[in-house]
């Protein structure tokens, strides 16, 4: 089976006051995939993302996503991707049915069939209950779910979540790892996954990327890093140990 | 421009639901009110048993109540509402991380910026236009004078220099929210540039006409005159000066040049206009358009300025 790359960069360079953030980084997401995208923290992933949405502009080398370049063709990139940040960026004195609406409306949606979408994409998410809250008053497993919401409401081809289980406690971690599944399962969507929680990933990730000091020094999927750098078969190994082999001798 | 209308409806709730907004215009409103009122009594007093002159309604937002005319009081006071509304646009989003998710939808980041500014020009016309009304009816009421038809445009275009003016400190306000990142330094900046126009401009000016006119001696008319021109034209850099000149020009029917040389005191002032016709409205029109595209030229400006520092910052997600 032919597979469509999704996300495509090529020596993609970010250079920040003299700083070399991202260092001619090349990586492949094909569609449909979960792609763990790894590192330490300040390793340049965030910039990376911020590079594939358009909103900075890379110093060298290019970006494709779904074809398009991101910098010349913002618009239509951003229209594709759901982006959640590590905050999740919502206006805390908005509830989540307004929060909801505002981002339809940016994306052009009519008003007839926003209402419908927002109701189903909280019933989706567990928030139905809750959706007169204001945003300030949800917990903060609770907001990782409203973003998920907010990917379904914009119907993206493309999720970018950049460490969407940042602090959580072990049940919403799971809860958010399930509807990621979902979402790519039900809903086709190419998911680009930034996260710690190594053991998480291992499980629900097809390939994985290693990102350090701005250069991804491995990726692939996990049966072959192991293999590679372990020299073991599969099930046996776990993606921390990958990780930490190839951190240290980074 | 979908993005627009959507950003400015978000916008316009906001600044409804906020205690900051209540509260300028509710301190506004006292003024304008009590301020109107002393001039309506005052002005009826006078009016008693003397035949009322032309134009009398106008002398509502011209004369002076207890220290200052509502005129003056907009032209001192208006640029801190702009300043007000405008001074944390774009960086309170940035510190609370909400900046980048408004960016990463689709829609172009001067969409953000015409939304917000837009959504403070709405606010500014609904302050201006209420307190007008309100004084406009306390004067019926209290001078028991119905305005001209001519008076009618002239406060119209009086509100419409006004809603300018104002809108430009909104601009200079959005700018600095854009150049700094805290809120608090932004909003310095932009009371520091308020500041500055309105008291050290003049200064400034007065300095610079005695320096370069030659002879300032009362007996020397041509010098007199060129120091009048030097001073004029260095006034005319602050907003506040283009902004008084034309309203007062607007309001006042009876000035035939922006700004007059020989300072005349109020008796005289009122001996004189018996022998001056009030200008028409298209001549007094005439005399300010000037001013009115220079006030409209240094809010683009600043919003050249605005736009093109915010396209090329970056954003990171903090």
């Amino acid at each position: 089976m032919e597979t469509r790359a999704i996300i495509e960069t090529k020596e993609l360079t970010k250079i920040y006051n003299g700083e070399v953030a991202v260092d001619h980084l090349s990586f492949t997401v094909v569609e449909g995939e979960i792609f763990g995208f790894l590192g330490p923290n300040g390793a340049g992933k965030t910039t990376t993302l911020l590079m594939l949405l358009g909103l900075t502009e890379p110093t060298s080398g290019y970006a494709r996503v779904l074809g398009l370049d991101p910098t010349r063709d913002p618009i239509k990139v951003k229209a594709t991707i759901g982006y959640l940040q590590e905050n999740m960026g919502f206006y805390s004195d908005l509830n989540a049915v307004q929060m909801l609406r505002f981002v339809a409306e940016l994306n052009g949606l009519s008003g007839s069939e926003i209402g419908g979408r927002i109701d189903d994409a909280l019933q989706n998410v567990g928030l139905l209950q809750e959706s007169e809250k204001k945003i300030g008053a949800y917990s903060r497993g609770m907001r990782q779910r409203l973003g998920v919401a907010e990917l379904l409401i914009k119907d993206s081809k493309v999720a970018f979540l950049d460490e969407p289980t940042l602090g959580l406690d072990p049940d919403a971690t799971n809860r958010i790892m399930e509807l990621i599944k979902s979402l790519c399962r039900d809903k086709k969507m190419t998911v680009l996954l930034s996260s710690h929680l190594l053991h998480q990933v291992q499980k629900i990730c097809s390939r994985v990327g290693i990102m350090i000091k701005g250069q991804m020094v491995a990726q692939g999927p996990m049966d072959r890093l192991a293999k590679e750098k372990l020299g073991i078969g599969q099930q046996t190994y776990s993606l921390e140990e990958i990780y930490m082999k190839y951190f240290q001798e980074a | 421009m979908q993005g627009v209308k959507v950003i400015l409806k978000k916008e316009l709730a906001d600044h409804f639901s906020s205690y900051r907004f209540v509260i300028i215009f509710a301190l506004i409103a006292m003024i304008s009110l009590i301020t109107a009122y002393m001039v309506g009594l005052n002005i009826r007093q006078q009016l008693e048993g003397i035949a009322k002159p032309r134009f009398i309604f106008l002398m509502l937002f011209t004369a002076p109540g207890a220290m200052f005319s509502l005129v003056q009081f907009v032209a001192f006071f208006g640029p801190l509402v702009g300043l007000i509304l405008g001074f944390d646009t774009i960086n309170r989003e940035r510190t609370e991380g909400t900046l980048s998710k408004l960016l990463s939808q689709p829609i172009y980041r001067d969409v953000v910026i015409n939304g917000k500014f837009l959504a403070g020009v709405t606010m500014i016309s609904i302050m201006l236009v209420s307190i007008v009304l309100v004084i406009t009816g306390l004067g019926l009421l209290v001078m028991g004078i119905v305005p001209g038809l001519e008076e009618i445009w002239r406060i119209l275009f009086y509100l419409i220099i006004s809603i300018i003016y104002i809108s430009f400190w909104l601009g200079v306000a959005i700018l600095f929210s854009i150049l700094f990142r805290s809120t608090a330094t932004s909003a310095l900046a932009s009371l520091a540039v308020w500041i500055f126009f309105s008291f050290f401009v003049s200064i400034f000016a007065n300095i610079a006409a005695d320096a370069m006119s030659s002879d300032p001696s009362p007996e020397n008319q041509e010098a007199v005159m060129q120091q009048a021109k030097i001073l004029k034209a260095f006034k005319l850099i602050s907003p506040m000066e283009l902004y008084t000149d034309s309203t007062a020009t607007i309001i006042d029917p009876l000035r035939k040049s922006t700004r007059s040389i020989v300072s005349v005191g109020p008796l005289e002032n009122i001996s004189m206009s018996r022998f001056s016709g009030p200008l028409p409205l298209g001549q007094s029109i005439l005399i300010v358009i000037p001013h009115i595209i220079s006030l409209v030229a240094i809010t683009i400006i600043c919003f050249a300025v605005s736009y093109t520092v915010f396209m090329r910052q970056e954003i990171r997600s903090l």
